[in-house]
């Protein structure tokens, strides 16, 4: 579970190297792939990529061993902290002047940090369209595999996994758990005290936020386009601070104070003192079991309308030194062998971006022999995924956030 | 007493000597100006009350004043003048009160310190430090520990290790004033009968008017603000009076 | 003429102690003039060319400032109220008692467990799904879920007092117990009493007086610490909003960039706190001093108290209690494999913790060995050098000399990291292992140079005189007299420079850019994380640490110094 938050120091370099905005736009890629296998070979891939959980970077491993048996490509795990990191790194490459060879060829990234990548002209591409298995995609019933954060992919990046707003909650103490937004209102009434959530600008807690916003708002369209006015806000938004002022006072610790992060309130779940948490990766509680973190009776739920999803991607920068490598890496993690890899609940427990219609009849049969940890849903019971809002809502909605109930 | 004849150059001379007190307003004399010459193997005796200056004065012939105070004058050693060096190089050794022995140090190494480094080789300067101490009547004392000794043997040893660092002068700030007195006798005479067969010129401080006695040499008086009554401008006789053994100023 | 013309090695001493200011003053006071800059809007790099009041405008408009400000004021002198009211109460009630002495002891160790494990530790404690309540849960409380009150990071930052007065109190007593022997306090007690007045007030009006000017310094300190202290309050203190500290550093932390402007006129504004804690603090001494001179002008004698004996130790005992519970609840943690509510004791035991963290925790614990060895020697390095120079050149330190030492104790290390930060950007030093040693050193020099400098000065100085007569040259007097007579303040003083380095938080992340993980900043960053077993993996390596380093610097010199004669241990009269 990664930080959103941008390192002070990188962004300062950043700032001191005097970023320039604009730049050349790479030329789309067009080159036969059989081309750019060959290409490929013998080349070295760095991929700079969250470094935090064990498991995730087991499964990296793996993809290593496997592009080098396969396609001869050397892969290079550079664990990040932050993805910021990687971004300001390119940024200061650019404004050196160094437009080939650099130090990063793939990156694990979305959201905002795509936004500014794609937005400064920083990214190699568009390439996902040469790549074989990106037509195995879900484009359907996965739209954030398109719009990332709003911000349509243009082929600038490719989708790796998906990531989905779900509740854990302790079966041994809830009987039943709530379908919706307003009915998770009247589940808090009857049980003052049980539930909470992390204080924005934690990630969690904002996509909880989102997640209200969206349930309640007149319309989603609305929340796809920037924020237009202070009035069109105010507007908006008012049946989230609504249903915020009722819920609060039956909160944990009286909506007073909140958690400081997922993990914290995970903790809490643990000790006892609520019966339900939010997560944005189905198997986390399942993970979470395993490591002696959650009571064997946690379980998870999702809402009946759907809960905000995303997709997480790799995207290569315009200076790549082995870019064909890298797309070679990117279109294996997009096979059906790696995805269902990367699912099952042994390896990391990272859901599929791939539509399993369209693949072929062993093909599926990998996936549906998955072992799955015992809280998480299997993907038909995930039930949809809603599009995340611009992300100007989300900001303006942490700062009203702040002024309302931090203050 | 004896008058020495200056130019042969033996022996321990201050020349007007005079110890001042830094100050903002202006100096402030501190004691002096004091002239005295201590032949070889003679003890002179300075006397007086307590904050006279007395042990400022030892402190100015060691060389180890503080900084706010300043000397004028000059000391002179065997003809020379060392009123300028650093207390290392003045050869002049001091003996006080507390026996001062370093307690990380055994009973060696605390007499090993005092060699001079021209002494080379750990079996010479061993020979040297064990021959002492059998001269002192403590021949296998050399590794204990200091702490362990009692009074007298540590006065000893501290009076070892000065000797054994070669002065051409000896200085004595009230050594034997925590002794008890039939120990102050015995080693009174253990430094003196040492100092006059080394031929040092010795310059005893003291309170003890018995001391004074024992030491046979001429008595020096300080008056309470460190000024010397009757103090002469030449620098050939000690000033103050005469002293025969048994009477006192 | 006084002396004679000094040697070589005297001559280079002789700029050691500008060398020293220079190295830890200046810093400071870049930083700040760094910090002010931009909270008047100038940052050239961020786009801020000319001076203007719109970062204050921005910062005042925050909502939750005014919430900051109150927890923050509330917290820092609430809770060095209370741990000077119980180190006078203690000390006036106890005074040279054997209780005393008892209490001493257990403290020390205390002082020298870095904050964050003594905050993790209590947090766990006193929370309500925490271990005192899981010690009497069920059976005595009937609670089978934890109730639903706020014992941590609640909206009064009781907790964050709590927290601070047990890691302060045995800083304070130690301070005042070293003052009490240059004030005479034996006789000053011995007089009062004998005039007919009660031991405590005897204490108090007799003794008090006399040693406040000597601790007011560390008291100072404690408060300047207490009103801008990070990372306790990101453990124990409340967050929705935080104390003003916390919330700097958030700001600072903002990927909005243009947010570095308001974290800087916070960052002011914290030092305006602290400034005005301390002039508030000093009203009130000066008001007390009226008050208290009416008071024992009038004679009062005060009765026997014998109760206020147990009342004083009681809660002194308390604090100690629940500091070391917190720390065996730690230990406890990082051997767990499960520990659910209300078990008094984990259900299931196990190593695996410790194997999984160790490579890591190893590599981070190296760091902080490296950079404590590190910042502690070339602490001791300047001390010493500062210190023989003093006396060589016959120097006293005088009073202005000593708040210069405390300097970089006083201000808000929010206050001018960020600036010095900046600095170090500008002349590419960030991010590298001098600019995280010379942080850590900005705060261990003053500590070093306050433990070592007494028992320096204490050293009887003729033993100095009888070596330089000997024919020893001043170099050599230094390294086989001095030192080894000093050998255990001198490794009391590394051991406490090192525990100063270890627990250091804001440095390291400022300096370090990131890049460098201590034990500290881990394990604060961990202390949300979810899994309270790699915390407490990093908060106990955190306090072992420097309680290693006491212990041998308390025993090494046994050790290295010469045996003594085991048929003698006292000489005959």
């Amino acid at each position: 579970m990664f930080r959103r938050c941008l390192p002070p120091l990188s962004l300062l370099l950043a700032a001191l190297a005097g970023f320039a905005g604009g730049g050349a736009a790479a030329a789309e890629e067009k080159r036969p792939w059989d081309d750019i296998v060959a290409a490929a070979e013998g080349q070295a891939v760095y991929w700079n990529a969250w470094g935090g959980d064990e498991k995730v970077n087991a499964y990296i491993a793996w993809v290593g061993d496997q592009v080098k048996e396969r396609y001869d490509v050397t892969l290079n795990h550079v664990r990040l902290a932050d993805t910021a990191d990687a971004v300001s790194r390119v940024l200061a490459e650019r404004a050196a002047g160094k437009d080939r060879g650099g130090s990063i060829d793939l990156i694990w990234i979305n959201g905002e940090n795509f936004a500014a990548m794609k937005e400064q002209g920083l990214l190699y591409g568009p390439f996902t369209e040469v790549l074989p298995n990106f037509r195995l995609v879900d484009f359907k019933d996965k739209p954030t595999t398109l719009i990332d954060f709003a911000v349509p992919t243009d082929g600038y990046e490719s989708p790796w996994g998906m990531a989905k707003l779900n509740f854990i909650y302790d079966s041994a103490r809830v009987e039943q758990t709530p379908g919706s937004i307003p009915a998770l209102l009247d589940w808090a009434r009857a049980h003052p005290g049980r539930f909470t959530y992390p204080a924005p600008p934690d990630f969690l807690g904002s996509t909880f936020l989102k997640q209200v916003l969206v349930e309640l708002a007149p319309g989603p369209d609305i929340l796809q386009q920037p924020v237009a006015s202070d009035a069109q806000f105010a507007e908006v938004t008012a049946p989230l601070w609504n249903y915020l002022d009722a819920l609060h006072p039956h909160l944990w610790r009286d909506g007073k104070t909140f958690p400081a992060s997922g993990p914290a309130q995970r903790q809490l779940l643990d000790d006892g003192e609520v019966d339900i948490t939010l997560s944005f990766y189905p198997a986390e509680a399942s993970s979470a079991i395993a490591s002696n973190l959650l009571p064997e009776t946690a379980r998870t739920f999702v809402l009946d309308g759907g809960t905000i999803g995303n997709t997480h991607f790799v995207a290569i920068p315009f200076n790549a030194n082995a870019p064909e490598a890298a797309m070679v890496v990117a279109n294996f993690l997009l096979s059906p062998e790696a995805q269902a890899v990367k699912q099952s609940a042994e390896a990391w427990g990272d859901d599929t971006v791939l539509d399993l219609s369209k693949l072929s009849e062993g093909d599926r049969h990998l996936f549906s022999t998955l072992s799955r940890g015992v809280a998480t849903l299997p993907p038909d019971e995930l039930g949809p995924t809603l599009l995340e809002p611009h992300p100007s809502w989300m900001t303006a909605i942490e700062e009203e956030w702040r002024r309302r109930y931090a203050g | 007493m004896s008058v020495v004849d200056l130019s042969q150059g033996l022996g321990l001379a201050l020349r007007q000597l005079e110890i001042t007190l830094r100050q903002p307003r202006g100096p402030r004399r501190i004691l002096g100006p004091v002239s005295l010459a201590v032949p070889p193997s003679e003890v002179v005796t300075v006397m007086g009350p307590s904050g006279c200056g007395k042990s400022t004065l030892l402190a100015a012939i060691c060389g180890t004043l503080p900084p706010a105070l300043a000397v004028s004058g000059r000391v002179l050693l065997d003809g020379e003048d060392i009123t300028t060096r650093p207390p290392e190089a003045r050869h002049v050794g001091i003996l006080f009160q507390d026996d001062l022995l370093f307690p990380h140090l055994s009973v060696a190494g605390n007499l090993a310190f005092g060699l001079p480094a021209e002494v080379r080789g750990r079996r010479e300067r061993r020979q040297r430090v064990e021959a002492a101490l059998a001269e002192a009547d403590m021949a296998g004392f050399a590794e204990r520990d200091p702490a362990t000794l009692s009074g007298g043997q540590r006065a000893r040893v501290a009076l070892l290790r000065t000797l054994l660092s070669e002065p051409r002068a000896l200085l004595l700030d009230e050594p034997f004033a925590k002794l008890d007195v039939a120990l102050r006798a015995r080693f009174r005479a253990f430094v003196f009968d040492h100092a006059r067969a080394r031929g040092l010129p010795t310059l005893l401080v003291t309170h003890d008017p018995q001391d004074a006695v024992d030491a046979g040499g001429p008595c020096l008086q300080i008056d309470a603000d460190g000024s010397l009554p009757g103090s002469s401008l030449s620098g050939d006789r000690p000033a103050g009076r005469d002293n025969r053994p048994g009477g006192l100023s | 003429m006084s002396g004679g013309p000094r040697l070589a090695g005297g001559d280079f001493l002789r700029f050691v102690p500008a060398l020293t200011l220079v190295l830890f003053l200046a810093p400071v006071a870049a930083g700040l003039v760094g910090t002010w800059l931009p909270a008047f809007g100038y940052l050239p790099v961020l786009g801020g060319e000319r001076f203007t009041l719109a970062p204050w405008i921005h910062l005042l408009a925050q909502p939750g400032l005014g919430e900051s400000l109150r927890l923050t004021l509330l917290s820092g002198l609430l809770s060095t109220l209370v741990t000077f009211a119980l180190v006078v109460l203690l000390l006036a009630a106890c005074h040279g008692g054997r209780l005393l002495m008892a209490l001493h002891s257990a403290m020390a160790p205390l002082i020298a467990v870095p904050h964050a494990a003594v905050a993790l530790g209590l947090a766990f404690l006193i929370a309500p799904s925490g271990w005192l309540v899981r010690l009497v849960s069920p059976w005595a409380t009937g609670w089978n879920l934890p109730p639903d009150v706020a014992t941590v990071q609640d909206p009064n930052a009781l907790a964050l007092i709590l927290g601070l007065v047990v890691k302060e109190l045995p800083f304070l007593l130690l301070a005042t117990l070293a003052a009490l022997g240059q004030v005479r306090a034996d006789e000053r007690l011995a007089v009062a009493r004998s005039l007919g007045y009660g031991p405590v007030t005897a204490w108090v009006k007799a003794v008090l007086p006399a040693v406040y000017p000597q601790i007011r310094l560390p008291v100072y300190a404690v408060l300047a610490y207490a009103l801008s202290v990070v990372d306790m309050a990101l453990i124990l203190g409340p967050l929705t909003p935080p104390t003003l500290a916390v919330q700097v550093l958030r700001w600072f932390n903002d990927p909005d960039l243009s947010l570095r402007f308001t974290a800087a006129a916070g960052a002011s504004l914290q030092l305006l706190v602290v400034a005005g804690g301390i002039a508030l603090w000093r009203l009130g001494e000066i008001v007390a001093g009226r008050l208290g001179r009416g008071w024992i002008a009038g004679g009062a004698r005060g009765g026997n108290a014998r109760f206020l004996r147990a009342a004083a130790a009681g809660p002194v005992l308390l604090l100690v209690t629940l500091a070391v519970l917190g720390l065996v609840a730690l230990a406890l943690w990082s051997v767990t494999r499960r520990w659910r509510y209300p078990d008094a004791l984990p259900s299931a035991f196990a190593l695996e913790t410790w194997a999984r963290q160790a490579p890591e925790a190893g590599a981070v614990a190296g760091t902080t060995l490296a950079v404590g060895l590190i910042a502690a020697g070339i602490a001791l390095v300047l001390a010493l050098a500062c210190l023989e120079n003093e006396q060589r050149r016959g120097l006293t330190l005088g009073s202005r000399a000593l708040w210069l030492l405390y300097t970089p104790l006083l201000v808000p290390q929010v206050a001018f990291l960020f600036g010095a930060q900046v600095l170090a950007i500008q002349t590419r030093i960030d991010a590298t292992w001098l600019a995280v040693v010379w942080s850590h050193l900005l705060f261990v020099v003053p500590y070093v140079f306050l433990t070592l400098g007494d028992p320096y000065r204490a050293l009887d100085a003729r033993y100095a005189r009888a070596a330089l007569c000997l024919g020893a040259r001043p170099a050599r007097v230094f390294w086989q007299v001095k030192l080894p007579m000093l050998l255990q303040p001198v490794l009391l003083a590394a051991a406490v420079g090192f525990a100063v380095s270890v627990t250091q938080y804001l440095p390291t992340l400022f300096a370090g850019g990131g890049r460098f993980a201590t034990l500290t900043t881990e394990a604060v960053g961990l202390a949300t994380g979810g899994d309270r077993r790699v915390v407490a993996v990093y908060a106990f390596l955190q306090a072992l640490l420097p309680l290693v380093a006491f212990v041998g610097a308390l025993t090494l010199p046994h050790l290295l110094l010469r045996p003594r004669h085991p048929a003698l241990d006292r000489a005959p009269a």
